[in-house]
């Protein structure tokens, strides 16, 4: 196995002598898509603030491979409303190519709004712009904080489809908060339950059975993922309509007890 | 050459070169007064200007070295207790602005013998513009024109997001400082042709003006340089003809230009 992309090795932030991330040992490969999950001011946002070196650690270390490349997918883009910006010009701003920068927009499923205001964007085609601004610049980790968020549900799946299928392309490691637990555990490979500390960490599927995930989330946040866990080896379309997914296995419709219209 | 020295033994002449060159300076510091929201801050720098110009008098330096050093002084110094929080960002800055302007006049009246036209640095003297006053003005505008156009990409990605703007390896600390020193240095050269207290709406109004027609960032920067130029020239020409004075004149140029535009173009935003 390479060296990991990121360690973190008992990392501690603490504001005003109060840790809000506690002694957390983490590392990152290649190809990883980690999915950090807590509740409200578990430290979550504070522990990839350390990661992308824009929060300094209070005690232990940030480990990243030198010369590495981080893409970052900041929680929303709030432009002030008096500053003019086109997409294009958005992109350009990462110092790449009009070229490079309509491929990637392209790759995020955005394409198509190179010349239109940022301002007149929806929250999901935001995320995709943000994202795109990530990849144009080739990362090695992939950071994104609540990518989902503002997006409707259908736009979500296929969001972290987009995701899993550019850590497929880039190679590259992922990590990723989230609070839509359902579609977290179908896109991850490996879940990291914060609450200042590392609570549990693990597979989607054993995670739910845990008692430290149960303790944080509740009996029936855990009851209904173990539920909605299913291998995800078919996709849906915009419609909810399965399409044929990987191994081109069509309709299971009655899958680990949901079922498909 | 004989030309230029015709034009410059004029005084209506000194003050319209005087006044294109701030406004060519005043259109992109101002548009990030807008973008960063920093119209208050522009408001307490220029206010301490007039503290700036009585510590030059009390140990005889140069009145615009004077003054970009107070404005560094207390530009750092506001950077430096908005960090802690204490208090809101826009109280520190009725604290400051103020008491540096009170403390600034009161250090003039132990001053006697020193004669200060008031009115010509709160509301400006642009007729009054000397050789020398157009020197500073241009070496001040080529200065920040080179700093802006050096660190563009910088400055305009830090004000769109910071965080991003760090996670891309951007030095955000230092250019915010940069961004400073370029607003000090344009408040000591401009407080002689609009005077302290006009400053900022001749660095807000053209910029928001700009606003309204501009697509994107670069376009309402050059908008904004030619919607001041429009406000210099019109203030001038008011004066001219009205005997009215000129820097707040120019300002009234501004505002009615302001409302033409916004008056003229439909409701919507690019």
């Amino acid at each position: 196995m390479t060296d990991p992309l990121v360690t973190l090795d008992g990392l501690t932030v603490a504001f005003d002598d109060r840790p809000v991330v506690d002694q957390v040992n983490l590392s990152v490969h290649r190809g990883d898509i980690i999915t950090i999950i807590g509740p409200n001011g578990a430290g979550k946002t504070t522990l990839i603030k350390s990661v992308l070196g824009i929060q300094k650690p209070s005690a232990g270390e940030v480990r990243l491979v030198p010369g590495m490349v981080i893409g970052y997918v900041p929680q929303h883009l709030v432009l002030e409303s008096t500053l003019p910006l086109s997409v294009k010009r958005f992109m350009m701003l990462t110092g790449h190519s009009v070229s490079e920068c309509r491929a990637a927009l392209d790759k995020t499923g955005v394409g198509h709004l190179l010349n239109a205001s940022v301002h007149h964007l929806s929250g999901g085609e935001r995320q995709r712009l943000l994202l795109a601004r990530a990849l144009v610049r080739r990362p090695d980790l992939l950071v994104l904080d609540e990518p989902a968020q503002g997006v409707d549900i259908n736009g979500q799946a296929s969001l972290y489809q987009l995701i899993r299928q550019l850590r497929d392309e880039l190679n590259c490691g992922v990590i990723m908060i989230s609070h839509d637990l359902h579609l977290v555990m179908a896109a991850t490979d490996r879940v990291i339950c914060l609450n200042q500390h590392i609570c549990c960490s693990g597979h989607p599927a054993d995670i739910s059975q845990d008692p430290a995930f149960i303790e944080t989330f509740g009996h029936d946040v855990a009851r209904s993922l173990a539920v909605y866990h299913h291998d995800h080896n078919h996709a849906h379309n915009l419609h909810g309509d399965v399409v044929e997914g990987d191994d081109g296995h069509l309709a299971h419709k009655e899958c680990s007890g949901h079922a498909h219209p | 050459m004989p030309i230029l020295d015709a034009i410059l033994d004029d005084f209506f002449w000194r003050a319209l070169l005087g006044g294109l060159g701030i406004a060519l300076v005043a259109g992109p510091l101002g548009c990030f007064v807008v973008w960063r929201r920093m119209a208050y801050f522009g408001d307490t720098l220029a206010h301490s200007a007039l503290l700036g110009i009585s510590l030059s008098f009390l140990v005889s330096l140069p009145l615009h070295v004077g003054v970009i050093i107070t404005c560094v002084v207390l530009a750092t110094a506001l950077v430096l207790l908005s960090r802690t929080r204490a208090l809101a960002t826009d109280t520190l800055l009725g604290i400051l602005a103020h008491s540096a302007l009170a403390i600034g006049l009161v250090t003039l009246s132990f001053m006697p013998d020193v004669r200060v036209d008031l009115t010509g640095l709160l509301f400006g003297d642009l007729l009054a513009m000397s050789r020398g006053d157009l020197a500073w003005i241009y070496g001040g505008a080529v200065v920040i024109l080179t700093l802006l156009a050096l660190l563009w990409r910088g400055l305009l990605m830090s004000t769109i997001h910071e965080e991003l703007a760090r996670v891309e390896g951007l030095p955000v600390e230092r250019l915010r400082l940069a961004l400073m020193l370029m607003f000090s240095l344009v408040i000591a050269v401009a407080m002689k042709i609009v005077g302290v207290l006009l400053i900022t709406a001749m660095l807000i109004i053209p910029a928001a003006t700009a606003r309204r027609l501009a697509r994107n960032p670069e376009h309402m920067v050059g908008l904004a340089m030619v919607f001041g130029a429009i406000a210099v020239t019109g203030g001038l020409i008011l004066s001219w003809y009205l005997d009215t004075p000129a820097g707040p004149s120019s300002v009234v140029t501004a505002f009615l230009t302001f409302l033409l535009v916004y008056g003229s173009t439909a409701q919507t935003r690019a």
